[in-house]
């Protein structure tokens, strides 16, 4: 199959080569594989981005998951940012508030847009959308952060994995920030160089964060995780920006994440059996939802 | 190249909590409900891996059992697919499994009805992404990215030549093909995909085919 960039190093040599943003090396390598014209390729990501600001309206409001574990962190975030007490500024809570109502919507079985799993759905749009504000993107440029976000998260899914089961948390909100990060740094208008400086300085920083899910559920810890995925989103974006760059070349820091997800026992690659799912807690909050029948044989109307 | 768009990455629009655990095994459902061609009567699903110990968290069941009564990742039908699955007089079992399998996220599905049986695992493998690696005993690796023409034939010779002859005659190009049989001489299995839509007049013809003896398909 013809691709036109297949690592980071390829994406961004084509995109200063040819002058253009990773954005719309990405929306070209899309008609290229798909076929499909530009016009229905941008459509799509126009509604994926509404279904993303439909889950934070929603999660901004509060919800609660069925199992009780998660839900109305979002809420409390934005009050506190409203009382002008908050630390790290309100471009970061409005990021960490954003990125928590997306998963506690999610965690609700709500629509999410997976981005580039439903487990770390928030990072991306979180951090958009609390971006919006301070640097007031059109549309069109919103659209165009989540093709540069998703041409980064192309290059980790083919050449390492998004899959917390198989790479653990690192290759979930691992991936959602270091994307998030290089997506941040085009919209403020740094050259793709500085979004894959961005993109390695946050992945480096997630390397090793095991999968743990208590009770097996996408809310312990998972909704923190992106709280500070999108905060770490934003950290790396401005460390770039300011002219701090990786040592290690971005695709090495990928091949490093693949191996280090090799590497993982199973009990931490979201089987629930190690890390925060196995403390005493885990396992009480655990045995409370499913009762202790969970992993016998489970027989349904038959 | 496991992921082909950038929608396997910005996407699927879906319903929670997990992408592999809740979109992937949706998706391992449609795709077992389309080669079978019906609504099965019966499911008998075995779980692998982080499939079988997370199953019930992060609703695995119920998005597989959606999928097989046809639903979307996105269909808020999957919620109560448990409930829809009884109205048609579905039946359905859960099995985890203790062994290890390829892939961490797992399901091999066994479906039927008085007509027909199938078999086929499924593999999630992150973000929504899922592939066939396993259908009636054949090993094969379907993606669902492209439209695909799945043939049952007698292992015979001449047949591959008459089938990929009647797709050529449509001026439809084929991606990617593999050919399995179980012994020489007998069952064997086709796995064409095409760039092309596959219309009913193409699936017609290649069931009149000598020696063909079964024809599904999975459109993109």
């Amino acid at each position: 199959m013809d691709v036109l960039f297949s690592n980071v190093k390829e994406l961004v040599a084509l995109a200063e080569s040819q002058n253009k943003p990773i954005s719309e090396i990405m929306i070209e390598q899309e008609i290229l594989i798909t076929k499909r014209t530009r016009e229905e390729i941008i459509a799509q990501m126009d509604n994926n981005l509404t279904v993303m600001e439909k889950a934070v309206e929603r999660g901004l409001q509060g919800v609660h998951s069925a199992s009780g574990l998660t839900g109305g962190d979002a809420v409390l975030i934005q009050k506190y940012m409203a009382s002008g007490k908050s630390l790290c500024g309100d471009v970061v809570m409005d990021a960490v508030s954003k990125a928590v109502a997306t998963n506690e919507v999610n965690a609700a079985m709500g629509t999410i847009c997976a981005t580039p799993t439903a487990g770390a759905a928030g990072i991306v749009p979180g951090t958009l959308f609390a971006v919006k504000n301070k640097l007031n993107p059109t549309r069109e440029q919103m659209i165009n952060y989540l093709f540069t976000s998703g041409a980064f998260g192309f290059v980790v899914a083919n050449n390492a994995s998004i899959s917390g089961a198989a790479g653990g948390c690192q290759a979930e909100t691992g991936s959602a920030g270091s994307m998030a990060a290089a997506a941040i740094v085009e919209m403020a208008g740094g050259t793709p160089q500085q979004s894959a400086e961005a993109f390695s300085i946050v992945m480096k920083n997630m390397l090793g964060l095991v999968c743990d899910p208590v009770a097996g559920l996408v809310e312990v810890p998972c909704v923190k995780r992106n709280a500070m995925g999108a905060a770490k989103a934003l950290v790396g974006a401005d460390m770039a920006l300011a002219g701090v760059v990786s040592r290690i070349p971005t695709d090495e820091v990928i091949e490093a994440m693949h191996k280090i997800g090799k590497s993982m026992p199973s009990a931490l690659r979201e089987t629930a059996k190690g890390g925060l799912a196995a403390t005493p807690t885990g396992k009480a909050l655990e045995a409370k939802i499913f009762g202790k029948d969970k992993v016998d044989s489970d027989t349904v109307n038959s | 190249m496991k992921y082909r768009s950038v929608f396997d990455i910005i996407g699927p629009v879906m319903i929670g909590p997990s992408s592999s655990h809740t979109a992937g095994a949706a998706r391992i459902g449609r795709v077992a409900r389309t080669l079978f061609g019906r609504q099965p009567e019966w499911a008998r699903v075995h779980l692998y891996g982080s499939f079988a110990e997370t199953y019930k968290g992060h609703g695995t069941d119920v998005a597989i059992i959606g999928g097989l009564l046809d639903y979307d990742t996105f269909d808020e039908r999957i919620k109560s697919a448990f409930a829809d699955a009884e109205k048609l007089g579905m039946t359905f079992e859960f099995i985890p499994e203790e062994e290890e399998a390829v892939h961490p996220n797992t399901a091999r599905l066994v479906i039927g009805d008085s007509e027909g049986v199938m078999e086929l695992t499924g593999i999630s493998i992150g973000g929504g992404t899922m592939e066939v690696v396993e259908l009636n005993g054949f090993p094969l690796r379907l993606s669902g990215h492209y439209p695909a023409l799945l043939i049952v034939h007698n292992d015979r010779s001449g047949v591959i030549a008459s089938v990929s002859n009647a797709i050529a005659k449509l001026n439809i190009n084929i991606a990617h093909m593999e050919v399995d049989r179980k012994e020489k001489g007998e069952m064997a299995l086709m796995v064409i995909e095409v760039d092309q839509m596959i219309d009913a007049a193409l699936i017609n013809e290649l069931e009149s085919l000598p020696n063909v003896t079964q024809v599904s398909t999975l459109a993109n």
